[in-house]
């Protein structure tokens, strides 16, 4: 069992994984980019993101997935997210205080609304999606370590 | 409210057969029902946000669970100073227990608490921050140094958890994994 996982699952696994990991890619896409209009936002956006990256490792094992998406990259990402959050929040000191909302709002309702609320949201699922596929990485790979002993 | 007793019942029955178990996958699908059914209690009380969010933190937790711990022999023995033991959860429940009850006497009731903070947010949310979505306007406009905060919790565990890791899989497969690690 453990040894077919590595390498990959079987071929209705693989073909539905195939068929199904844009569609929720694209479904975190659109929780994070709708998440000041409707329930979601960049934290469950971010998490279904990983979790796409995960479904095509459980599928097709770590070769395939680490070279989809290194985990240098995965790293970059999570620090990109950090330093974007943080930047958007230093540049309210150009209307005020920390945090201040120096877009224009826009109408409600409207996909480009709420200032800076959207740009957050993005910031927030970057870090919180390249992160946690990196702690999975991180402890699938210490699993298999761990079974070569 | 009697759906939420309802859903609480099951919880705690499913709860206590995901320790009682011995079988690992077993007792981690038992824990995955624990969720779905808090997550059911969310949308029952109107908070999709958080249902959403327990939805898929619960579903990425459970796949790690899996992947990370199945087949692996975890030390848990019951032998020993069972009677001690048993003796010290009880008194520490007991008085958990009684302390909440003195403390939850004081909280007001059910779906009524005093809107003085969150009244202000639900007149003007819209109209100040632009969002439509209110509580994406709380958490990332009203409330944003929580979220930093938080950024900053799931930075230092992702640092914490690459650390760890890096520490037993440098030396033993060579180059390629320190570099990536980094």
């Amino acid at each position: 069992m453990n040894k077919t996982n590595e390498k990959g699952m079987s071929l209705i696994v693989k073909t539905i994984t195939r068929l199904t990991v844009g569609i929720m890619l694209l479904y975190g896409i659109y929780i994070i980019s709708h998440g000041h209009l409707t329930p979601g936002g960049g934290f469950a956006g971010g998490v279904i993101i990983a979790l796409s990256f995960v479904n095509l490792m459980l599928a097709y094992g770590k070769e395939v997935t680490l070279k989809k998406l290194p985990k240098g990259v995965a790293s970059f990402f999570e620090g990109m997210g950090a330093i974007l959050f943080l930047g958007i929040a230093l540049l309210g000191f150009t209307g005020g205080y920390f945090f201040f909302n120096f877009i224009a709002k826009g109408e409600p309702f409207r996909l480009f609304s709420a200032g800076i609320i959207p740009l957050f949201n993005i910031a927030i699922s970057l870090k919180v999606g390249a992160g946690l596929f990196a702690i999975f990485i991180s402890l699938v790979l210490l699993k298999i370590e761990a079974e070569k002993k | 409210m009697m759906q939420i007793y309802l859903l609480l019942g099951a919880m705690i029955v499913v709860a206590i057969l995901a320790v009682e178990l011995k079988d690992l996958l077993s007792s981690i699908v038992a824990l995955g029902a624990v969720g779905l059914l808090l997550c059911i209690a969310f949308i029952t009380l109107k908070a999709p946000d958080v249902a959403i969010t327990q939805l898929v933190v619960e579903i990425l937790c459970l796949i790690i669970l899996i992947r990370a711990t199945l087949k692996r022999d975890l030390p848990f023995s019951t032998t020993g100073r069972w009677f001690l033991n048993t003796l010290i959860a009880v008194i520490f429940i007991s008085v958990f227990l009684l302390v909440a009850a003195k403390c939850l006497k004081d909280l007001p009731q059910f779906g009524y608490p005093i809107m003085r903070v969150a009244g202000t947010y639900l007149k003007e949310g819209m109209t100040k921050t632009g969002a439509a979505n209110i509580v994406s306007s709380i958490e990332l406009d009203y409330r944003a140094y929580d979220t930093l905060g938080e950024a900053t919790v799931l930075f230092a565990t992702v640092i914490g958890i690459l650390a760890i890791v890096r520490k037993s899989g440098v030396k033993k497969e060579g180059e390629e994994d320190s570099e990536e690690n980094e």
